[in-house]
């Protein structure tokens, strides 16, 4: 080694070495949070891009005569005979009320009323019926109705749809399309927003465009409130005990071992258990968000534990030996000062584990909660735990599966609707934490 | 407070134990074809009639028979999709379960299309070249060799000439079967391989039709577990491949797919009704007969399906890519009367 023999304000190639080894560790890491972000934004901009025309959807307005003749030929609006009016026989109505639309909007085409009735959404007859049957009286009046149009028509008038892409297609046509140019010229068909997409049900193959996710949010909802209800208060007394009251041999070490590896088991045993155990065995309904729930809490119970043990051990013992010092049993102790202090750890602790349960889809697979499934939304609390239903990631994987491309813009949306959810708990977590968090 | 939430957990627990008691709602599951028509005339049923809409799963035909032969009882399902008629073996597990009476429903015929990217070139196939594609074993010279054909020209010169690689619909599925009935095994006969297979194992018809659907292992036909999204999507980054679809799927997917024909017959409703096509295979559903009576609807669903307004040709289903079935009446008059297999 040779003495320096410089003055200490100019360095040496040594110190300028390290330096510069400094500068680059530096870039190193801003480069990984720089590449982190980019694949965020890629990630975001994806999901935004696809996912967004979901939320609009583009309706026709029609005037339909509800013919007496067609709903009621009896005349005396009887509901049971009218509800044997199948959707098939609204058909005629749609047919009359497009050829109205042909007249009085001047639109020139050689298509005849029928295939013009054809760009709405198989969904409309239903939606007609339901109209009448809710109300008899409506029968024999000419009524104005926005209706949905189908998925082809509305993927043009989002630009997923054009000309070229139809030439085989076998479900619209080109001379349809020009028609609808002069529909939305005459402002009879709008793209507007869709809140249906937001609070609707699923729908079937061929009704891409009917297709909501609100009724699979409320099955997320229902399991979210069962893993709450029963994880919450046995993974806060399971901690409290092994952290309080466990005295510290070979048992506890291996029930701690065991939690640890529990919070590890990949979500799919979880699910066959649940069948097993919770379908084959206690007989309890297939598809029901309550059996969701209990997979899901199995599931949770570990993550819960774990974060809260680590939010009672991060309460300095000095509180503690403070209250037992005045008097107070092990129990206050723990109730008075060691919870309160610890709760917005378990608190996070809770949300997170919640957040991670609710993106889960592996185990609700093999319950029966994956499938054309969340068509009906519940009523009652009793029906939203127990009849069948999907869940968000569920409700997203299904409609990722099925043949129509404007079920793929749906799927994406679904995405947006889950990654709020996401992201509005995690809010939660970090406002709890902030608010409440205190520092020793 | 915690107790009071846990007495509140068991209260949730024993309302469901005996709400499982009763279940009004039918269960479907099964094949991913027979899937969305299944969930099409669900959801028509759940609207025109006062029963909730029913629930149907997918995940496989065999998966479907599988649950379908668990039991009879309120957690068993009422109805399995399936895109090829019950096993043999199948009706056995399902007698061994207690499953006896089985109602079964042929509710149409569907096409099997091979389409490959839309940007990519035209194909007019015959059985005998995706025997010759994609067969372990093919005749070469009057000998049977390991399969050397790497490009369809080599195959058939007619074809263009694009590297090898299929992507056909996994043993889980009944596509599968129909695939290797109706193509493969027809192309080993077309090409003779049949008879040298035969000469070679001394004559033994059912180990010839065994060793002629053994395909290739070498990563050029590739078996797809998932959906024809996932088909779909291997062509799309590999404008190479050919998939295996149906036809029900393709008609949705015509700006991304480009069709082949089959022995010089393009696939459409109308070809595979006639029989031009060849390649089309009946879907059924199967009902469990003793939940008849347990299951409010179940009948009236199976009615309903079979309406000529829902499976006849001019209804949605057949809208959707269905082959409606000619003796429709007859499956009709059969599902009235409840009659079972056997």
């Amino acid at each position: 080694m040779t003495l320096r023999s410089k003055s200490l304000f100019a360095a040496d190639p040594h110190i300028q070495s390290r330096k510069r080894a400094d500068a680059r560790f530096k870039l190193y890491g801003l480069a990984a949070i720089l590449a982190g972000l980019a694949l965020l934004a890629v990630l975001l901009g994806t999901v935004i891009g696809n996912g967004l025309g979901a939320f609009q959807q583009s309706y026709l307005t029609l005037e339909v005569e509800l013919l007496e003749s067609k709903l009621d030929k009896n005349g005396n609006r009887d509901i049971e005979e009218i509800k044997k009016v199948t959707t098939f026989g609204y058909d005629p109505l749609l047919t009359a009320a497009a050829e109205r639309l042909i007249e009085t909007q001047n639109i020139q085409t050689d298509l005849r009323a029928k295939d013009i009735a054809k760009l709405l959404s198989k969904s409309a007859v239903s939606d007609l019926r339901d109209f009448v049957v809710a109300d008899t009286s409506r029968i024999g009046r000419t009524v104005s109705f926005d209706f949905l149009v189908n998925a082809r028509v509305d993927g043009y008038l989002k630009g997923r749809v054009t000309r070229e892409s139809i030439a085989d297609d076998k479900m619209i046509s080109a001379e349809q399309l020009d028609a609808v140019d002069q529909l939305v010229a005459a402002g009879a068909l709008v793209k507007r927003f869709n809140l249906d997409f937001i609070l609707g049900s699923d729908a079937s193959d061929q009704r891409p465009e009917a297709a909501g996710i609100g009724t699979a949010m409320l099955g997320s909802l229902a399991m979210m409130l069962v893993v709450l209800v029963l994880t919450l208060p046995v993974g806060v007394s399971a901690s409290i005990y092994l952290e309080e009251f466990a005295p510290k041999n070979r048992l506890t070490d291996l029930i701690e071992v065991n939690i640890s590896n529990l919070a590890a088991v990949p979500s799919i045993v979880f699910g066959i258990l649940g069948l097993a155990v919770f379908i084959n065995i206690l007989h309890l309904p297939m598809s029901a968000p309550l059996v969701g729930g209990l997979v899901l809490s199995l599931m949770t119970l570990p993550t819960i534990i774990i974060s809260s043990r680590a939010a009672m051990k991060s309460v300095p013992p000095s509180i503690r030996d403070a209250a037992l010092g005045v008097g107070a049993s092990r129990m206050q102790a723990v109730f008075h000062h060691v919870l309160p202090l610890a709760a917005p750890g378990i608190l996070t602790g809770t949300i997170i584990g919640l957040a991670q349960a609710l993106g889960e889809t592996a185990p609700l697979l093999l319950i029966g909660m994956v499938g054309f499934i969340a068509s009906t939304t519940p009523e009652t609390m009793g029906d939203a735990l127990l009849a069948p239903n999907s869940a968000l990631p569920a409700q997203i994987f299904e409609w990722a599966k099925r043949a129509d491309p404007a079920f793929y813009e749906r799927a994406w949306g679904g995405i947006i609707v889950l990654l709020v959810f996401l992201v509005a708990m995690n809010a939660v977590a970090i406002l709890l934490r902030r608010r409440f968090e205190r520092r020793w | 407070m915690t107790m009071t939430r846990l007495v509140a957990a068991a209260a949730i627990l024993t309302v469901s134990a005996g709400a499982a008691v009763a279940r009004d709602r039918i269960q479907i599951a099964g094949s991913s074809t027979v899937l969305p028509y299944a969930s099409i005339v669900a959801e028509a049923f759940g609207e025109n009639f006062d029963y909730p809409t029913p629930v149907v799963e997918s995940g496989g035909s065999s998966a479907g028979l599988k649950r379908f032969c668990e039991g009879v009882g309120e957690n068993t399902i009422d109805i399995a999709n399936a895109s090829r008629p019950i096993k043999s073996s199948e009706i056995e597990a399902c007698a061994a379960a207690g499953v006896t009476e089985i109602i079964e429903v042929r509710i149409g015929y569907d096409g099997i299309v091979f389409a490959s990217d839309k940007s990519g070139a035209e194909f007019a196939f015959t059985p005998a070249d995706w025997f010759g594609a994609l067969s372990d074993k093919v005749l070469v010279e009057g000998a049977l060799v390991d399969n050397p054909n790497t490009s369809w020209a080599q195959v058939n010169p007619a074809l263009p000439d694009q590297p090898i690689l299929a992507f056909i619909p996994g043993t889980k599925h009944g596509t599968r079967e129909v695939f290797e009935e109706k193509v493969i095994l027809a192309g080993c006969e077309a090409t003779g391989a049949f008879d040298a297979i035969m000469a070679e194992n001394g004559g033994d018809k059912k180990e010839a039709e065994k060793a002629c659907m053994i395909l290739r292992t070498d990563g050029l036909s590739v078996d797809i577990d998932g959906d024809y999204t996932e088909t779909l999507a291997r062509i799309s980054s590999n404008p190479n491949g050919i998939g295996v679809f149906g036809l029900s799927f393709y008609e949705s997917n015509t700006d991304k797919l480009r069709v082949a024909t089959m022995s010089g017959v393009a696939p459409s409703v109308e070809t595979i009704a006639n029989g031009d096509y060849p390649v089309s295979r009946p879907l059924y559903f199967y009902i469990k007969a003793a939940h008849l009576a347990e299951i409010p609807g179940l009948k009236d669903y199976a009615e309903f399906f079979l309406m000529d307004e829902v499976a006849g040709p001019d209804g949605p289903l057949a809208e959707y890519g269905l082959v409606s079935d000619p003796e429709l009446a007859e499956t009709q008059a059969a599902v009235a009367e409840e009659r079972l297999m056997n």
